[in-house]
């Protein structure tokens, strides 16, 4: 009997290769495309053909059907981000750099239709586009972040070394998240306490909330899309910069 | 198109703006990776390491 001197590789070590990364994930890609193309023409469709008016907001929860999703995912991808730093930092998985890179421009767009969509709402609601109150200000402070992450990404050379500074900001930033989320709970705002995840369920009719949870999957889908092709993108600009590297030092062919 | 009430400009405003900033991540994530693909494959053509014939030693 021969002892297996064979290291054995999981699917965890696996994925620190970029190229295995790449060819895993590569046939994800259309599948994913497909099925987020189609929850978004039923998310339309319920959002303004089979979706009734709210008693108190009227027409404009049709609104919320985007305003809750992206929301949702300036918190979400910021999640990403953070489990990918302690990835960085304390695994060093290369895929952890490659994913917390990629991810900051969505949340950050994210974040910026949610301020968006949501001033559009409050006007006709609240009768002021903006106010300086808890829940605004935080997430305004989330797209200040977002913005400094992708600036900081940009200012480095050495994306391994900046992978492991902004890995760091990541974290720190992080503590926005709970005040984001609580926010409506720890001061006197004008942003409604959590209406959908609740621990004694949902507080609105099933009329309304199969329209929002059809848009909250096609836009994370569209998230998972986006971040898996950012990723692929951003491990090609890798193997650019190595090759650049090595062409200056040898000279051109 | 259901009538949209009162607010309809705000309503309609939402939409479009959602769909023009999505409809551009997705435009600049493609570009983003043709761009970079391409950049790849040029220098991947003048990379010497690729160049040498098959079977022999570096």
């Amino acid at each position: 009997m021969t002892p297996d001197t064979e290291p054995r590789l999981n699917w965890w070590n696996r994925m620190a290769n970029p190229g295995q990364f790449v060819a895993w994930t590569t046939p994800l890609l259309w599948p994913l495309v497909i099925l987020t193309a189609v929850l978004f023409v039923l998310g339309f469709w319920f959002a303004f053909f089979n979706s009734p008016e709210d008693y108190q907001m009227g027409d404009t929860v049709r609104i919320m059907y985007v305003h809750v999703p992206n929301a949702w995912l300036s918190q979400f991808v910021y999640a990403i981000m953070s489990v990918s730093a302690l990835g960085t930092l304390v695994w060093r998985h290369p895929m952890a750099d490659v994913s917390m890179k990629a991810a900051a421009p969505l949340g950050a767009l994210f974040t910026a239709l949610a301020l968006f969509t949501g001033a559009l709402w409050g006007r006709p609601t609240w009768g002021t586009f903006w106010e300086w109150d808890g829940r605004m200000t935080s997430t305004l402070v989330l797209l200040l972040i977002y913005l400094g992450l992708v600036a900081l990404w940009r200012a480095f050379d050495d994306q391994l070394r900046a992978a492991r500074v902004i890995a760091v900001f990541t974290l720190v930033g992080a503590i926005n998240i709970p005040i984001i989320k609580f926010s409506v709970d720890w001061w006197s705002t004008l942003h409604q306490p959590a209406s959908v995840f609740r621990p004694d369920g949902p507080r609105m009719p099933m009329s309304i909330l199969v329209p929002l949870f059809v848009m909250f999957f096609a836009f994370t889908f569209l998230f998972l899309v986006l971040h898996l092709k950012a990723m692929h993108t951003e491990v090609k600009r890798r193997r650019v910069m190595t090759l650049k590297r090595r062409l200056a030092q040898g000279g051109p062919a | 198109m259901i009538d949209l009430g009162p607010h309809a400009v705000f309503i309609i405003w939402a939409y479009i703006g959602v769909m023009l900033g999505i409809a551009g991540l997705i435009a600049w994530t493609l570009f983003d990776a043709r761009r970079t693909a391409s950049e790849l494959s040029r220098l991947e053509a003048r990379d010497p390491r690729r160049q040498r014939p098959a079977g022999t030693t570096p």
